[in-house]
């Protein structure tokens, strides 16, 4: 039988990432997600009140990871984040993330394709170009290659976290223990699962 | 406390089995020979979480196709109850009952959990004569993920191609 650790990101965080807080941060978390999941919506805020607790200490990092068999508008809600990132910036492309998962719950079809423009347009990117990138799947690619990146890396449902490179198996959504893992990390510590 | 037993390691011929894959309808590995399998083993149906093992697997069927490989999910659930659960995920491989008598083939893989009633989280993957090249059970509630899986498939594509012999096939860094 096999013996091996748990996962471990590849690529690492690069300059194609998304990221939120200091490159250079001694914890970096990287999530893989999918707007679709009711799941990575409840874990949504947990990140932001993590964020706020390290602060500077953190940087923070988003790679799709669409459930396409489960998740119908899945797909084109991270499309459409990717393409409000590159038509109109990062801060955009986070507006465009915190809106799909603040809106997530509000029907059955509020992350149908006319929803995901209005979000993009409230998110500072022109509503126009969002919708032709959708009909086009101008950032299929860039979708695929996070899942299967996220794949490679041993992601094993929404969502998966990773603490400066390994996956972490311990309970998200008890933010006082993730936040001192987190400080663990950063403080140069094994990372606890 | 379940009781562990040793599960099957790379170089054994995987045990053939004979289950049902629908209620009517049963599937033989021999009848797979000459393709590459991916069995999972799983405890049960109906897990609840959302992107379990199972949905996972079924994300990433197409590049478990590309390396030519077929994917099998084995658990004791009865055939009606994998109708209703495959269904229900929209799943695209077959899911085989291990129902009756209940857990023989995970035993016979070394992956039942007696005590529990159930098999491990447990992945074997076959070559195309049936031998298994790379197994992993994972700990108890963590969902192994599919990149022990690609890993041992892209192993077994480089070994194809330079027709070496595998000094270690079988482990995964």
């Amino acid at each position: 039988m096999s013996t091996r650790g748990p996962g471990r990101l590849r690529p690492p965080v690069s300059d194609r990432d998304h990221a939120q807080g200091p490159r250079d941060a001694p914890v970096t978390l990287v999530e893989y997600g999918d707007y679709e999941c009711p799941y990575c919506a409840r874990a949504h805020p947990i990140v932001k009140d993590l964020q706020r607790r390290l602060g500077r200490s953190m940087c923070f990092v988003f790679r799709n990871f669409p459930l396409t068999e489960m998740h119908p508008y899945a797909f084109h809600a991270a499309e459409a984040a990717e393409s409000v990132g590159a038509h109109a910036g990062e801060s955009a492309f986070w507006r465009m993330h915190d809106l799909m998962y603040e809106h997530q719950q509000d029907s059955e079809r509020s992350l149908d394709d006319e929803h995901l423009v209005w979000y993009a347009k409230q998110a500072g990117a022109d509503a126009r170009r969002v919708a032709e990138d959708l009909l086009d799947d101008a950032f299929a690619d860039r979708v695929k290659e996070d899942f299967l990146s996220g794949v490679r890396s041993g992601v094993n449902g929404t969502p998966t976290f990773f603490i400066n490179g390994e996956r972490y198996d311990g309970p998200w959504y008890d933010v006082g223990a993730f936040e001192e893992v987190l400080r663990e990390a950063a403080a140069g510590g094994r990372v606890l699962r | 406390m379940a009781e562990h037993a040793t599960p099957l390691g790379a170089g054994t011929q995987a045990p053939d089995f004979t289950l049902h894959s629908t209620p009517d309808q049963t599937l033989s590995l021999h009848e797979l020979k000459g393709q590459r399998v991916v069995l999972v083993f799983y405890p049960a149906d109906w897990s609840p979480v959302c992107g379990d093992e199972l949905a996972l697997y079924n994300e990433v069927l197409p590049e478990i196709r590309k390396h030519h490989a077929n994917v099998l999910g084995l658990s004791v659930d009865g055939a009606w109850c994998h109708a209703a659960f495959a269904k229900s995920r929209n799943l695209h491989f077959p899911l085989l009952a291990d129902f009756e008598p209940k857990g023989d083939v995970a035993k016979q893989y070394g992956v039942y959990r007696h005590g529990d009633g159930v098999s491990e989280r447990a992945l074997f993957v076959l070559d195309e004569d049936g031998i298994i090249r790379w197994s992993y059970v994972s700990p108890l509630g963590v969902n192994p993920g599919a990149d022990g899986v690609l890993d041992a498939l892209e192993a077994m594509d480089r070994v194809g191609a330079s027709e070496q012999t595998p000094s270690n096939a079988g482990v995964h860094a």
